[in-house]
């Protein structure tokens, strides 16, 4: 009797231990790092003006009271120049908003985030969200270890005016690249003005946003990823680069942008498309709650069409990226966060409602509700598009570390001030570009 | 003013001025005892100073030369390239530029303030001696007082397409004239240099009217005697007279103009293209953006060399001229 109970124990036991080895997930989940019971405190770095990890943060509090965090903030541009100084030095970050990674993971400041891939499961999350963080060992980009983590997935492309779009008889988003400059120039017909676009080296030239869609809708986009994960050989100067390019300056020429473009900061181009300056403005989904509050029902939101009838739209989609520190105290924790960031239901609510982003993580999760029509439901239904397509690319600016103030921003201040022709403009950033990876 | 100087002949000492011509041996061995404990003390006053002074600034200053001799990148090894870096800029028309961009901005953040100074601060003290030309100076020197980085900010509002100086513009009817006047690249730099001259002009003109206030008014008086008028007054007694303080103005606002980082950051941070990039913003750049520690800190060697150029003769000059 007591043998036959002790068999049926032991049948019992195999078979709950069989059912979760079966699941990766819960086993990685239950045996992976955590941030403990005892009171831990997070040394962070975010981005000024980001309200997104800020926001988390204080919801992760929430749910594990034993977790404090030192928030310290700086603008990006700043991030940029501190970053290394702050990944090197005694105190370093557990969890740094990272404006780029590659020369800080050969030079070893970053921590290698292959194990908690392992131990989180995240490897087996759709591939393209991790792609974009992995460093190989001869230092080019895409592939080899992890070293960074997205807090959501940024989708870019062109905003509209309603109001304003609707006049200049657009009933529905062009379709081709010939369509979207039919309507610039009935914009400037109509004496409106076509793109509101940020440009002063202060805030980094805004003008690579639409050169960038200008490329993907012209030309493919692998080559422009390869350039921007430096992959030997690459190059900027391409045909359909330089084609994409030309339009820009034609575009320049024809007064599509407005003419004190160079003075105009991110933040006085957005206030002035909120007040009604502008039929598009090309920009990404981070500024969606803004768009929203500013021009409530007003604002459209469209992927830069392809040159080709049929053909896929691109867009320049990148990962918030937060990496961990070398040598940082509490990295067990900080990586539990990044897991928790895109798996807890709470936590994604956050990163759509207030981030405007896509939250990204394991495949089958549900995408928090959205109301429909919002101008965030549309980044959302667009990002799935791209993600179908595989047409998204990382951004231009963030090939190296100094290439957006150095090369992109004054080269294409330059065109602006009609100094720069297309090939220059190419040939100067790819110049400025092979001189940076050569140190 | 009577000076004490002291000169040591032999086994005696003798102090300048007459006051002790020559000593008992007793005497001048208390006198050493008093000079070295008087030295000891003097050094014990300066110590903390020069702790801190060779600390902040002789040491960096020293390391900045020793960096520009290597390649590096601020983390990790440094490797010795001897002069190179130093030919980089000066092969480099971008690195270059910036020192030629830095001259232009000695014309607004120097001459003009130093000049316009002058000419302010000789009709306050002429005409506005009482409450109005303290209100004056007050006005003029606020500047001084606001944070640069603020004034940057304010300067690149006034500054904007819309901003008050466009819409002052076309009040009065020169709307052909505006224009986004920071990200213009023929006016950015002039645009950038006027913000210098707001900062200084008030600088100038109180450290201007102070040398002129303890000038002998009998020399005016004389002068109007002969017939002089304000012009002539100015030329021949003021601004001879006041040398001294030019020479200080000069020296200040070259130096601001040569290292001008903080106005120039705020409002252009070098744009528009390359028209307003200055050493200051490019050693920034290179030091911080791109990591190249080495070339940053040639060219910082190579700016303080040129501030020490140019400054030495204006004080060697002032020097000679009050000789």
């Amino acid at each position: 009797m007591f043998n036959k109970y002790k068999s049926i124990l032991w049948v019992m036991v195999l078979a709950i231990l069989s059912t979760v080895a079966l699941i990766p997930g819960v086993v990685a989940q239950d045996s992976a790092p955590n941030c403990g019971t005892e009171d831990v405190t997070l040394n962070a770095y975010f981005e000024t003006g980001f309200d997104i990890p800020f926001a988390l943060a204080e919801e992760f509090t929430n749910q594990y009271p034993n977790v404090r965090w030192d928030i310290r903030q700086d603008q990006f541009t700043n991030l940029i120049n501190s970053t290394p100084r702050l990944l090197s030095g005694d105190n370093p970050p557990d969890l740094i908003r990272l404006p780029t990674m590659v020369s800080f993971a050969n030079q070893g400041l970053l921590m290698n985030l292959d194990g908690y891939a392992e131990a989180f499961g995240w490897d087996e999350w759709p591939v393209p969200q991790l792609d974009q963080n992995r460093v190989a060992e001869d230092g080019t980009r895409g592939s080899g270890s992890l070293f960074a983590m997205g807090l959501n997935y940024s989708l870019t492309g062109v905003y509209y005016n309603r109001e304003l779009a609707e006049q200049i008889g657009m009933t529905e988003p062009p379709a081709t690249l010939a369509e979207f400059e039919e309507l610039l120039a009935a914009a400037k017909e109509a004496d409106l003005l076509p793109i509101m676009q940020w440009g002063s080296a202060r805030s980094g030239m805004g003008l690579a946003f639409p050169l960038q869609a200008l490329m993907a809708s012209i030309g493919p986009v692998q080559p422009i990823n390869d350039w921007i994960y430096q992959k030997p050989d690459a190059t900027i100067v391409t045909e359909e680069n330089i084609e994409a390019a030309e339009h820009l300056q034609q575009w320049i020429e024809n007064g599509y942008f407005p003419p004190d473009i160079n003075a105009i900061e991110y933040t006085d181009a957005n206030g002035r498309f909120g007040e009604g300056e502008g039929v598009f403005m090309f920009n990404g989904d981070w500024q969606n709650a803004a768009y929203d509050a500013a021009m409530p029902g007003n604002i459209g939101f469209f992927l830069m069409p392809p040159a080709e009838e049929g053909g896929s739209p691109a867009a320049m989609s990148a990962p918030l990226t937060f990496g961990i520190a070398a040598n940082a105290q509490n990295s067990d924790c900080a990586a539990f966060f990044l897991n928790w960031v895109a798996s807890d239901e709470t936590a994604r609510e956050i990163n759509v409602r207030i981030g405007g982003s896509n939250p990204g993580g394991p495949s089958g999760l549900a995408m928090p509700s959205v109301e429909d029509g919002s101008v965030i439901a549309e980044t959302l239904a667009a990002g799935v598009v791209v993600g179908e397509a595989g047409t998204s690319m990382d951004f231009i600016a963030n090939a190296t570390s100094a290439i957006f103030a150095q090369g992109w921003t004054p080269e294409l201040q330059n065109m602006v001030g009609g100094r720069q022709d297309a090939q220059g403009l190419l040939e100067a950033v790819q110049e400025e570009y092979e001189r940076e990876l050569e140190q | 003013m009577v000076t004490i100087l002291p000169h040591i002949h032999g086994d005696t000492i003798t102090m300048s001025e007459n006051s002790f011509t020559t000593a008992h041996p007793s005497q001048t061995i208390t006198t050493r005892k008093t000079i070295s404990q008087k030295t000891i003390i003097g050094w014990l006053f300066v110590l903390p100073a020069l702790i801190m002074y060779s600390l902040f600034v002789l040491l960096p200053l020293v390391m900045s030369v020793q960096y520009s001799f290597f390649q590096w990148n601020g983390i990790g090894e440094m490797s010795w390239v001897g002069l190179e870096n130093y030919q980089t800029i000066l092969d480099d028309p971008d690195l270059l530029g910036t020192i030629f961009n830095a001259f232009k901005l000695v014309a607004f953040f120097s001459f003009i303030p130093v000049s316009l100074g002058l000419v302010v601060a000789s009709i306050i003290h002429r005409v506005a001696p009482g409450k109005l030309g303290e209100v004056a100076r007050i006005i003029l020197f606020l500047p001084q007082v606001i944070p640069l980085v603020a004034a940057g900010i304010i300067w690149g509002w006034l500054l904007a397409r819309t901003g008050l100086v466009n819409q002052t513009l076309n009040t009065i009817g020169l709307s052909s004239v505006p224009r986004a006047w920071l990200g213009d690249f023929d006016w950015a730099l002039p645009a950038v240099g006027l913000i210098g001259v707001w900062v200084l002009l008030g600088f100038c003109t109180v450290l201007l009217w102070t040398g002129m206030t303890r000038l002998d008014p009998a020399l005016y008086e004389s002068a109007r005697i002969d017939g002089a008028e304000w012009f002539t007054e100015f030329t021949q007694i003021t601004v001879p007279l006041v040398r001294q303080e030019i020479a200080v103005c000069l020296t200040v606002t070259i130096i601001a103009a040569l290292a001008a980082f903080d106005i120039v950051y705020v409002t252009t941070a070098g744009g528009p293209g390359t028209a307003t990039a200055v050493p200051g913003i490019q050693i920034y750049i290179l030091a911080f953006t791109q990591q190249r520690i080495g070339l940053a800190s040639a060219l910082s060697v190579m700016l303080m060399a040129l501030v020490i150029i140019i400054i030495i003769p204006i004080q060697f000059l002032t020097q000679e001229n009050s000789q």
